[in-house]
Formats: C-alpha cells, sequence, structure tokens
C-alpha cells in the first residue's frame, strides 16, 4: 500500500514527502467520507426494515417515527411462526435448496469436464454452444410452455418439479469448464497409462482438485435457489408446497398486507443466507473466481 | 474469446499416439465418457429448454388454452399483439425502465468498485460487505424492504420530506414515481455482482500504466478516462450486457414493490406474458409474446457483440 501510494502524487511537479502525505490526508478524507455515505444509503433499507420488524404493530404507523423501536418486541416473529407455517415453508423451500444444490454441482461438475476435456468430438462444441444459448432462453421468458411440459411430465405441484428443471445452469457449467480448461492434460495421460478409466479419472483425480469451484458454484445455487420465484411461482399450486418467497409474496400481494408479520416474515426468511455468508464469505466474495464469469 | 481457447484446447487434448492400437481403441473409450459425463445436462437441455422453447413456437401460432385441442390460427396472435395498446404500454415501460436502470447500474457499480480498490479510502473491508449484502437478499423480500421505505402514508421517506415541510410524494399512486422507486431497488440489489467484477478487473489493470501517466502530468480524472475505462472494456460490457438481459426480464422484485402498479402502468414484459399465460389462460397470445421478447433479448446480446467486436477490432 505504501508503495503504491509513494507512486501516486496527483500532479507532475515533485513535491516534498511532507507535502505529498499532506495531500494524501487531504483525499483520504474526502473520498471516504464519499464512500462512506454511500454505504450508509445502500444499508438504510435493509436496517430500517430490520428494525421496524422488532417494532410492535401500534407503533409501525405512529407519527412521529422514530428510528429504534420504543417498545422492541418479537411479537411479529410468534406470529410468523404460529399463523403463517413459517416452519413448512421454510423446510419446504431447505429440501428444494439443498438438493438442488447437490444435484446442480454434480451435473455441472461433470458436464464442465466433458465440455472442456472431449473437445475433439464436434457434438462437444456445439453442446457448449447449446449452453451458452440457454441464457438467452431463460425459463421466465417461456413461462407457459414451461408449464405445459411441468404438467405433462407430471411434476406439477411436487417439489421434484421444483428441484429437476433448475439442475442445469448455464453459469455452473461454465464455472467448471473454464476451470478444467485450465488444467494441464498431462494430468489426465498419466492417469490412463497408469491404467484409470475415464469416468474414474473425473471423479478420483479432477472432482477433488476442483474444491474451490465446488464451494463457490454450491454457495451461489443455494442462493438462487432459495431466493427463486419463477419456479415456484409455476410448478406450486397447493398451500403445503409453498416455499418461502411464494408464501411471502402471498401476504403482500393481500388486500391489506399484514405489515408486522410481513415484516417479521421476510426478515427470518434471510436468515440461513446470511448464516451461509458469515461462514463462507471468502468464497462468495471473492472476485477471482468470479472474473472466470468474465469470458 | 471462447472459440480461440476452444481451438488451443483442441490441440493440447489430441493425443500424442505412441502407438497405433492404443490410439485406436483409446478413441471407442473415449466417445463413450463425455456422453456419461455430460448425458444428464444433454437431457435436462432438451427437455427444459428445447421442449418448452419449440413449444413456445408452435403454440405461437395456435388459440392454446392450456386444455384440449388447438387450432392453428396463422399469424393471428402477431397480428393481435402489434395492434395490442396494452402489449406496447408494457413493451415501451420495460424498455424505459432497462434505459433508466442500466446505465445507473453501471455508474454505481462502477463508482463504488472503484472507491473499494482507491488507496484514499478507509475502511473498504467493511463497506465492500455493506454493498454487497444486498445480494443475499431475494427479490421478493428487497421488494418489501423498498415498499416498506417509500410506503405513501407511512413509509420513511414521506415522512422525511413532510418533516422538511415539502408535500409527500406519491411513490405508488403515480406511475412515474412508481418507476423511480422501481429503477432504485433494481439498483440496489444489482450493484454487489457488477461490483465484483469491477473489482477484479480495476485489480489487473497494469500500475505502471497509471505510473507513467502521472509521470507525463495526467490529472485523475484523465488517468481514469484515458487507462482505467479502455483496461476494463470488456467488464464493462458483461456488465452492461448482463444488465439489460436483466432489466429485460425484470419481474419478482416489481412482484412485491408494487405489483406492476399503480394500475397496470408499471407491467413490464414477464409480467404480461405471466398474467396473460395464466390468468387469462392464452396459452398462443402469451406464446406470442415471449416470441416476440427472445427476439429482442437475441437483439440486444447481437446488438452488444457486435458493437464490441467493431471497437475491438
Amino acid at each position: 500500500m505504501s508503495a503504491l501510494t509513494k507512486t501516486r502524487p496527483g500532479a507532475a511537479a515533485p513535491k516534498s514527502r511532507r507535502a505529498r502525505k499532506i495531500q494524501n490526508s487531504a483525499s483520504i478524507v474526502p473520498m471516504s467520507t464519499f464512500m462512506w455515505a454511500l454505504a450508509a444509503l445502500y444499508a438504510f433499507p435493509l436496517v430500517w426494515f430490520l428494525l421496524s420488524s422488532f417494532k410492535p404493530g401500534s407503533e409501525l404507523f405512529r407519527y412521529p417515527l422514530t428510528i429504534l423501536p420504543e417498545n422492541p418486541t418479537v411479537a411479529g416473529f410468534e406470529q410468523a411462526w404460529d399463523r403463517f407455517d413459517f416452519l413448512l415453508y421454510f423446510s419446504n423451500t431447505l429440501i428444494v435448496a439443498v438438493s438442488t444444490t447437490v444435484l446442480t454441482v454434480i451435473a455441472s461438475a461433470m458436464t464442465g469436464y466433458a465440455l472442456a476435456k472431449y473437445q475433439q468430438y464436434r457434438w462437444v462444441k456445439i453442446f457448449f454452444i447449446c449452453i451458452l444459448a440457454t441464457t438467452m432462453l431463460p425459463t421466465e421468458v417461456i413461462l407457459s410452455p414451461t408449464f405445459i411440459v411441468i404438467r405433462d411430465l407430471g411434476l406439477y405441484n411436487s417439489l421434484a418439479g421444483l428441484v429437476v428443471p433448475s439442475i442445469l445452469t448455464a453459469t455452473g457449467v461454465f464455472m467448471f469448464r473454464q476451470y478444467f480448461v485450465s488444467i494441464p492434460d498431462d494430468i489426465i495421460e498419466a492417469a490412463r497409462i497408469d491404467g484409470a478409466r475415464e469416468v474414474g479419472i473425473f471423479f478420483r483425480i479432477m472432482l477433488p482438485m476442483s474444491r474451490p469451484i465446488i464451494m463457490t458454484l454450491a454457495i451461489f445455487s443455494f442462493q438462487w435457489r432459495w431466493n427463486d420465484y419463477i419456479w415456484p411461482l409455476i410448478v406450486v399450486g397447493d398451500e403445503s408446497k409453498f416455499t418461502l418467497q411464494i408464501a411471502l409474496r402471498s401476504i403482500v400481494g393481500a388486500e391489506n398486507i399484514d405489515w408486522p408479520l410481513l415484516l417479521a416474515a421476510s426478515a427470518m426468511s434471510l436468515l440461513p443466507l446470511i448464516l451461509l455468508f458469515v461462514v463462507f464469505q471468502r468464497y462468495v466474495m471473492n472476485e477471482d473466481l468470479n472474473a472466470g464469469l468474465k469470458d | 474469446m471462447t472459440v480461440t481457447t476452444a481451438a488451443n484446447d483442441e490441440r493440447r487434448t489430441e493425443p500424442p499416439a505412441p502407438r497405433r492400437r492404443g490410439a485406436a481403441s483409446r478413441r471407442v473409450q473415449y466417445r463413450a465418457a463425455p456422453l456419461i459425463l455430460g448425458g444428464t445436462s444433454i437431457v435436462l437441455f432438451l427437455v427444459f429448454f428445447v421442449w418448452p422453447g419449440s413449444l413456445g413456437l408452435i403454440y405461437s401460432f395456435t388459440d392454446y388454452t392450456g386444455i384440449g385441442d388447438f387450432q392453428f390460427v396463422g399469424t393471428e396472435n402477431y397480428e393481435k399483439l402489434f395492434s395490442d395498446p396494452t402489449f406496447y404500454q408494457a413493451l415501451t415501460r420495460t424498455l424505459l425502465f432497462a434505459a433508466l436502470s442500466v446505465p445507473l447500474m453501471y455508474v454505481v457499480s462502477l463508482t463504488i468498485a472503484t472507491l473499494l480498490v482507491s488507496n484514499y479510502t478507509k475502511g473498504k473491508t467493511a463497506a465492500k460487505i455493506i454493498f454487497f449484502f444486498p445480494w443475499l437478499i431475494s427479490p421478493i423480500v428487497a421488494g418489501v424492504i423498498w415498499r416498506w421505505m417509500f410506503g405513501e402514508s407511512f413509509g420513511f421517506v414521506n415522512y422525511v420530506i413532510t418533516t422538511l415541510g415539502a408535500d409527500p410524494l406519491a411513490w405508488q399512486t403515480d406511475a412515474d414515481l412508481a418507476l423511480m422507486v422501481v429503477v432504485m431497488a433494481a439498483t440496489w440489489g444489482g450493484t454487489a455482482f457488477n461490483m465484483l467484477l469491477f473489482i477484479a478487473a480495476l485489480k489487473n489493470v497494469p500500475r505502471s500504466y497509471y505510473e507513467a501517466a502521472e509521470i507525463d502530468g495526467a490529472g485523475g480524472w484523465q488517468r481514469f478516462r484515458h487507462i482505467t475505462l479502455p483496461s476494463i472494456a470488456p467488464t464493462s460490457f458483461m456488465v452492461v450486457l448482463l444488465s439489460s438481459l436483466g432489466a429485460m426480464k425484470e419481474f419478482a422484485m416489481v412482484q412485491s414493490l408494487n405489483g406492476g402498479g399503480p394500475g397496470t402502468s408499471n407491467t413490464f414484459l414477464i409480467q404480461y406474458i405471466y398474467e396473460t399465460g395464466f390468468e387469462r389462460a392464452d396459452i398462443g397470445y402469451a406464446s406470442a409474446v415471449s416470441m416476440i421478447l427472445l427476439v429482442i433479448l437475441m437483439s440486444i446480446a447481437l446488438l452488444q457483440l457486435w458493437i464490441n467486436r467493431r471497437r475491438t477490432a
């Protein structure tokens, strides 16, 4: 850092060390203030929402508004837990998110490896282009035909209908492909000479090597599925199969919104992802891995 | 870009083939391996992309309602579509939303990323977590959060406005103000990922360029304009492409933010497709809208690819 600051005096004329120092600190104050003002702007909606979820219903709409709840209460959370079937929606979402994530990671790794290491076949290259093209044809665009397909497959109103269609993602396949392309073929050749079979090479050597990608995609996939709205909207019809997002949407869509319930239930729905973020922060905010998406 | 890497890899993967027989028998083995490894994805691709995609194309020429038989009606759906004012409203509103939110998203993400790699800012790690946090929040909950902030008679923003002595603004009942809230919420939610892409790109700009520019007397803005921006051009392209595709598909957040309201004034294309397909059960008509949206998405991607090619060539 010090090396960098030294090379950035900001003006062409050479200055004394002291002058530079003064100039640096003169830039640090406005720049940092600006950054933290933006950060406050970004944090405020969430902070306001979280603090409001601890306010009793009477306090939510009482003027003058107060930032901090005067009589903090967890009544909204209790109500969400008891009356709103939170546990059911929560476990539905968890089952779907976890099983899809496991399947997505396995399928993406296998496909990514096939696309990276068997490019001598023309169909492999064509299939790669097809996978990339799916980003142009997302499910949102073809809602109704997708619904017909789900219905004809007998997946309507089942949790399997939420899992199976979301396994294949272009991003996941792409991440693994880029990673396996970067791994030298010598390793594979060596294993082949030792008599390992192709599928064995993948499962015993290549898959364990790709651990960072596995972690990153797993977190991404869990977030996608936990927060997904489109698939549950198409697939689920019965309240007992609702995921959290659909259930929350049903509160917002009501004629009279039950704000204490909505705020508490929404806040609770954030918990698993926050927990995941706290534990796996270095995988989530790793720019170098995300940069792989750039190609 | 991918084409060139593919060609390079192909050269590398070609086995040296020391013994003729070995190479021949290996080739037989290889033929099965990619099929076994990629088989699941091929099936999923066919079932959940090719099948509904083709159905959509076929239905767009029929009067299918989801049950019973359907009849081919030629291009009737498309003709009806092009004279349907609600479709035009949804289309122009979506395009307006994209035109407002994509530049805003670009500028904000790049500004934040620049601040987060700058030598002149303090507390970068904590700030980065704050800026990244909205990534964790689902579009539905993000909509709830912003609806709560911008409630007309109870929201925090209007409370501040009235406390300052002005009249409260109609964030929910005025179509244009409601769109502004959607733009802000979308930017808030979409910054995190673009910011990470920009940070990675900014860190890859060689330091020596800046040093050379400084010796030549270039100021901060000049350095940014003539070194940073050209160096991160591929990432800029990526961010603009992904954000514009995302903006055209905006749906879930608006559902909980204002449901496309007031009335139908902020109904975007996906919501329009959903409502015609599911609530009015007019699958033929909805499929026609889907095909139009598909063409729009592809044109956006091709147009941007073309601009990108021309610039780099």
